[in-house]
This record gives structure tokens, sequence and C-alpha cells, in this order.
């Protein structure tokens, strides 16, 4: 069962670990573009609002 | 046993994403994207009234990646003819460094999130025109035109025409005569931009079997349809200066690029087949420029304006 296992070559594992630092990074944009974007739009009155 | 290998070794590479970060950046077509950005923040600075800066920078981000989107669905469809040609037999898919489904995954998710953003963070009649625009440009662009007609890049040439409306639009929140004006000027310098590409690519669009002009209609046909858009792209390209939404400045660059882009033209087809080769490629070059100065005289005379009127 084990040699049905795929191994990632150094390459592939490399490779691997840069598109999650890009997904990571673009994630992390994404957060703070839309946290912006919230407070342009509502601007003062993101904190009038009912409770 | 080879039986064996080689269903593993399918398997294998269909598991295995080879891809790099810079592939899946060479999927959105940068440079297509550059003339977007730039064509789309003209028709922005362009259009009366304001946007927060930041609300703007999204509206021209979410129209950037929007255009990448496009630019990767079509190198999607399009991997098995980017493999016969020279200029696009380098490309990720066609290459084998992205699956063509991380490819198609890729497009899609990238086109829901640009026109999801620019609907809730601009305006939904900017989303729309966005969305259309991948549409048209993917399904009846990439899909459908491209292989069946040699107006192809006629039609298609529409959807690279949008970006300066959705521009307009994002800050206007509606579309009038300016951008639409702006839309021309891309439109018809689309198909002698192309055909000037195709007249020294020929033999790569033959081989991929796309029924480019001069592959259906010859040559000759060719030179004298790129002359007959040069002329007719003239008064367009001037007409902001005539509608009074740029400047005598604009008026007088516009004239000397569209005397000077006729020139060339009628030039290629004097030549005929002599030195066709070198003189489709400066004509290509100087398109390029062409559009690129007009955009930029049209810019930079915005911006004084509202620099001086401040």
């Amino acid at each position: 069962m084990a040699d049905e296992l795929i191994r990632l070559t150094d390459e592939e594992q490399k490779r691997r670990r840069r598109r999650s630092v890009a997904l990571g990074l673009i994630l992390a944009g994404l957060v703070l573009l839309f946290y912006l974007v919230t407070i342009i739009k509502l601007g003062p009155g993101v904190v009038d609002r009912p409770l | 046993m080879s039986l064996t290998e080689e269903t593993f070794q399918t398997s294998r590479s269909d598991l295995v994403s080879n891809a790099d970060v810079v592939d899946f950046w060479q999927l959105l077509k940068p440079r297509v994207m550059s003339l977007v950005v730039f064509t789309g923040l003209v028709g922005m600075v362009l259009a009366p009234g304001t946007l927060h800066p930041v609300l703007a920078a999204v509206a021209l981000l979410c129209i950037a990646v929007g255009a990448g989107a496009s630019g990767a669905l079509n190198m999607w469809y399009d991997a098995d003819i980017d493999a016969v040609m020279r200029r696009t037999a380098r490309r990720p898919v066609p290459a084998g460094r992205v699956l063509p489904g991380e490819a198609l995954a890729f497009g899609l998710s990238l086109s829901a999130f640009s026109v999801a953003i620019l609907g809730i963070a601009v305006n939904w009649l900017a989303a729309g025109l966005l969305a259309f625009t991948i549409f048209f440009y993917v399904a009846v662009y990439t899909m459908w035109l491209k292989r069946w007609t040699a107006q192809n890049i006629v039609i298609g040439g529409a959807a690279g025409a949008l970006p300066p409306v959705i521009g307009w639009a994002s800050v206007t929140g509606g579309v009038s005569l300016e951008p639409l004006v702006l839309f021309m000027i891309i439109f018809l310098w689309t198909p002698p931009h192309f055909w000037a590409l195709a007249l020294f690519r020929r033999e790569d669009y033959a081989r991929a079997g796309v029924p480019m002009m001069p592959n259906i209609a010859g040559d000759a046909s060719t030179r004298n349809q790129i002359v007959l858009y040069a002329i007719a792209i003239a008064p367009v390209a001037i007409a902001p200066w005539f509608f009074g939404f740029a400047g005598p400045v604009y008026g007088i660059v516009s004239a000397l690029l569209s005397l000077e882009f006729i020139r060339r033209a009628v030039k290629l087809r004097s030549l005929g087949d002599a030195d066709n080769y070198r003189a489709a490629k400066s004509l290509f070059g100087f398109s390029i420029l062409y559009l690129f100065l007009l955009f930029a005289v049209l810019l930079v005379e915005a911006l004084a304006v509202r620099i001086v009127g401040a």
C-alpha cells in the first residue's frame, strides 16, 4: 500500500510551498481589502448601528 | 509492466502539480493586462465625478484580475492551438507546467471574485460590464469566433475595447457618449493591429488552423483592409477633441498619429509581397505605440485639467 503513495520530489515540494505562500499572501490581501472597503463604504456609520 | 508504469506516470502527472507561482502569473497574460489597466484608468480619470482613491484602486484591480481571468480561460481552452504555434508553445498549459484543470479553476475563481468584489465595492453596472467582457472574450471570441471566421478579431475586439467603459461606469454609475468613443477607438484599432501580427505570423496561424484574415483572404486583401481600418480610425481618434472631452494637444497629437498610421498602412500595401515581413512587424509595433500615446495624452490632459482646476 505504501508504494501507492506519491512522494513529491524536492523541486515539487518547493513549488508547492511557493504556491502556498502566494495563496496565503493573496488571502491576507483580501482580508485587508474587505476591511478597507467596509470602513470606506460605511464611514462613521460603522460604529453607529443598532445593538 | 510497461502498461502499469504508464498508468502510474499518467495518474501521477494528473495528481501532482508542477506549477510555479510565475506560471499562474503568466496565465494572466500580464502584457495584455497592463494595456487593459491603462485604458481602464483613462476611462476613470476622464469620468466626471469622484471615487474614493481606495475604491478606485479596487476597481482597477478588479478590471486587471478580470482581464487576467479571461486570459487564463483563453489559455485553458486554446491549449491545443497554442501548442502548435511558435509564439505560444511555451505558455504554461501547452508546456505542461500547469494542468488544464488548474488553469480552468484559476480562471473561473478569478472571474467570480473580480466581478463580485467590483459589484460590492464599487457598483453593479461596472461589475456587469466586467462580467460581460469576460463572457464575450471567453465564450464568444475564444470558443466560437476564433476558430470559425476571419472576422474573429473584428467582433472579438469588443472585449478588449470595454475596459475604459468599465472604468467610466465605476466612477459615474452610468455609460455615456465619451466612454463609447473610447470603446470605438480600441474597437477599430484591434483589426489592423492583429492583422499586422497575422501577416508576419502567417505560418503559425495556418499550422494551428486559425482562420486569420491573411490565411483566408490572402495578404493583399489583408493589407487593403488594414488601410481601410487605419483611415476609419482617424476621425474616431480625433473625436474626443471634437466632442470637447479632450483638449487641443490631444487633437493635434491624435491627428498626427493617425496620419502616420495611415502612411505606414499605405506603405505596407504599396510594398506588396516585397519586404512584407518587416513592414508588417513595424506596423504592428507602431499600432501599440499609437494606442498607448492616444490614451497617454488623454490621461495627462485630464490630470492637468484636474490639477489646474483644483
